[in-house]
């Protein structure tokens, strides 16, 4: 047999294990990028089926339905529409749970309208026994008028049933397995006279929704077959149900639930977690738990890796012959990627707690508990999930909101939603806390250090939540509004899931800041190791002189150390940090910590390094680690420069200014305008400013 | 007056009868809000909106206001 190359789709309702079924399929085999132009996420994965057959398997977004109410759902159609895709399926495969048939075949029906060759898989087959479902499967095959997979991700069987029934793909039926149409006969028959060479189906949803279809007619079959929208919605309601009608009708010999059998542990379950008490006690103890585990337990891996670079620097510069290139790699590079390195504990941590909420079905729950609080400051409990992916990063979390229903609530929650303290802060948060505040105990159990970093986290909420508050005044938006959300069923996180999306996050988050850091600092290292004019080059001449003249010259380190420090404040990036000074000291920075900033505007984790790479130029000796050299660097009356009131002045800047270029983007192109990423920096930068000031000039 | 499911207290049940077609979403159609159907009332959250409900095995929140367009024949207990 000659090999053959092949499209295969994902496609089902959200909750239904699609990944699953993708990662069980593709295994690490994958690649994660966007659909051009908007910034739904794009999975395509690679597997080998029986009979040399290769496969494409993309993995759409989930969707209830091919009546798109989302940006993710749009994509469905628009892949499903256009044979000219280079994506487009050869099959569709349909992922059901075995719980939620009725509701999950509806889709299905859809898709076979569609006449795609389609498989039908019933995931999570392991559930059957315990609710005391069975399947009459040949049945289902032939009034479905496909081929089903019964499988089970979690117990990984079925799945080469799965592969060789996509293997056979020829051999699928294309056929739908209703007619839809017979719901006004005489509308889609007049619809098929006129466009002969068109599905019906396809016809009816390029007149019932706006999305970009690339058929030439879309004009005129929207301006000959259009009805007013109430009439419109009033046929979809009846094509539901008639769609309904089928499914019930197949079922009701095709599937029987002995409800004696079935137990009902998620009920139970949703009665503590929905509580009005427990409910909000078991939220405040998860969100307590995440950001102590985020400290505690991070701690050991990132002191470990810190000395690992430090060894590393003090390595490349002894075993190397000195020179610019040896100075570039141990006081540039190294440094500026050991900076981002170190904290890749924190971040997995993170995304693994994250992943876990939503993977269990909890993060449902949390909605649903705090939707009517949430109101009270025009957010909806859908805003929930970003203000608490906001964590991670503000870029996905952005994302997450497009299932908001509401404009308005959605514009808002997008607006906020950078005030969460997202895990670029952490580099920041952790090394600041680390120097200024005392590794003590108080209470027994709760760490200073945790404690700090936990309030930071609670003001970045407070000021989400404050500013909603005001924009929800202020914004005077008439939004239609609506809230529908899912609860599923319990489920237990499946390792493979939770380690995949891990693993990805964390490489995503490691390679983009990568990028940026390692340009950084390379950028800075030139800028910290050249400078203009005499000062520059006759450093050693000027420090020496100036000894001399008093008469008390140091001797071999002290003195090389000091003609290193007069150096670095006569390059350019010294030069350039003078020159902010006066805008910063009220702040109580140095024009160190004033590059720093500057150079961690697009990206605020590339603080730490930066100051890092400055350190190393002016140092001496390079084993020390990052956070040694910080907690030696003092004004030149000789005190400490990171002392408590630098130290709260910086940790409150960066809790909120909106120090990151990907969220102006990402704002931009969600609004679809610049207005609101401007309005966003200039308010939270002008408010950072101002208590960074306050906390400065209260405590010092 | 006709009942709604906002009207529903915990446990309680109905049948669906009538819907406001224009201003119920689509998408609540789809997950299977349609007259015939059974609704159960499981939850009310604490400060009692929204509510969250077993529609016709389908189990899904929805906010009191939405709630309220749908009617009801109320179920024997």
């Amino acid at each position: 047999m000659s090999n053959e190359n092949i499209n295969v789709a994902l496609i089902g309702n959200p909750n239904t294990g699609k990944t699953s079924v993708f990662n069980a399929l593709t295994g690490l085999n994958q690649q994660v990028g966007n659909y051009p132009g908007i910034t739904v996420e794009k999975k395509i994965g690679f597997c080998k089926l029986p009979g040399n057959v290769r496969a494409n398997i993309l993995d759409l977004p989930g969707t209830y339905s091919l009546n798109a109410s989302s940006m993710d759902e749009n994509v469905v159609i628009e892949l499903l529409l256009n044979k000219n895709d280079k994506l487009f399926p050869d099959v569709a495969v349909v992922i059901t749970d075995v719980e939620n048939l009725k509701r999950n075949l509806l889709l299905f029906t859809q898709i076979k309208d569609l006449e795609i060759p389609t498989v039908l898989v019933i995931n999570m087959a392991d559930r059957m026994d315990y609710k005391g479902i069975s399947l009459d499967i040949p049945y289902l095959e032939e009034r479905l008028n496909t081929k089903i997979a019964l499988i089970s991700t979690r117990k990984n069987s079925g799945i080469d049933e799965l592969k060789n029934l996509i293997a056979s793909y020829k051999t699928l039926s294309a056929e739908p397995c209703l007619n839809a149409s017979s719901i006004d006969p005489e509308y889609f028959d007049n619809l098929r006279k006129t466009f002969p060479n068109q599905l019906v189906y396809k016809l009816w949803l390029v007149i019932t929704q706006d999305v970009n279809f690339m058929l030439p007619e879309k004009k005129q079959i929207q301006s000959t077959f259009t009805k007013p929208n109430s009439e419109l919605k009033r046929m979809q309601q009846k094509e539901t149900i008639k769609r309904y009608q089928f499914i019930n009708d197949v079922l009701r010999i095709g599937q029987v639930v002995d409800s004696t059998k079935a137990k009902d542990f998620g009920s139970r379950l949703d009665k503590i977690l929905t509580h009005k008490v427990w409910g909000y006690v078991i939220f405040l103890a998860i969100l307590f738990l995440i950001f102590q585990s985020i400290f505690s337990w991070s701690s050991y891996p990132m002191d470990f890796i810190d000395e690992q670079f430090a060894n590393l620097s003090q390595m490349v510069s002894e075993s190397f012959a000195p020179g610019i290139l040896t100075d570039l790699v141990s006081q540039g590079i190294i440094p500026g990627i050991g900076g981002i390195v170190i904290f890749i504990p924190q971040i997995a941590v993170l995304f693994l707690f994250i992943s876990l909420l939503e993977e269990s079905g909890y993060m449902s729950r949390v909605v649903f508990l705090m939707d009517r609080i949430m109101r009270r400051f025009g957010l909806s409990g859908k805003s929930v999930v970003p203000l608490i992916s906001g964590t991670a990063c503000a870029i996905p979390a952005i994302m997450a909101t497009r299932n908001i229903e509401n404009w308005k609530e959605r514009l808002i929650t997008i607006l906020v939603t950078p005030f969460t303290t997202c895990s670029a802060r952490l580099p920041v948060y952790s090394i600041i806390i680390s120097l200024v505040i005392p590794d003590r105990r108080i209470g027994g159990i709760m760490n200073l250090q945790g404690l700090t970093l936990m309030l930071l986290y609670l003001a970045g909420f407070f000021m989400a939540v404050v500013s909603a508050w005001l924009l929800d005044k202020i914004l005077k938006l008439r939004t239609k509004t609506y809230f529908v959300v899912e609860m599923p069923n319990y489920k237990l996180p499946l390792a493979k899931n939770v380690g995949i999306n891990v693993l990805e996050k964390t490489k995503a988050f490691v390679a983009g800041a990568g990028k940026i850091i390692l340009a950084i600092s390379i950028v800075l290292w030139f800028l910290a190791s050249f400078g203009p004019g005499n000062d520059f080059h006759n450093a050693e001449t000027i420090v020496t002189q100036k000894f001399e003249k008093t008469g008390t010259l140091p001797e071999g380190e002290t003195l090389e150390s000091e003609i290193a420090s007069y150096k670095l404040e006569s390059s350019y990036i010294g030069i350039a940090g003078k020159a902010i000074e006066p805008v910063i000291s009220p702040l109580g920075y140095d024009w160190k910590i004033g590059v720093a900033i500057i150079s961690s505007f697009a990206a605020r984790e590339v603080f730490v390094g930066t100051l890092a790479t400055i350190y190393s130029v002016g140092d001496a000796d390079n084993d020390a680690t990052i956070k040694s050299k910080m907690a030696s660097e003092t004004w030149p009356d000789g005190t400490k420069i990171f002392n408590l009131a630098t130290g709260v002045s910086l940790l409150l800047f960066y809790a909120f200014a909106l120090q990151c270029a990907s969220t102006l983007a990402i704002v931009k192109k969600e609004t679809n305008s610049w207005k609101w990423p401007l309005i966003q920096l200039v308010f939270m930068s002008a408010f950072a400013y101002l208590t960074a000031f306050i906390a400065y000039q209260t405590l010092s | 007056m006709h009942t709604t499911v906002g009207q529903l207290r915990k446990g309680e049940k109905g049948i669906i009868t009538e819907i406001d077609v224009d201003l119920l979403p689509l998408k609540l159609l789809e997950m299977g809000c349609l007259p015939g159907n059974t609704v159960e009332l499981l939850q009310i959250a604490p400060l009692g909106d929204p509510v969250y409900l077993d529609i016709n095995g389908a189990r899904l929140a929805i906010r009191k206001e939405t709630a309220q367009l749908i009617q009801i024949e109320r179920a024997p207990k």
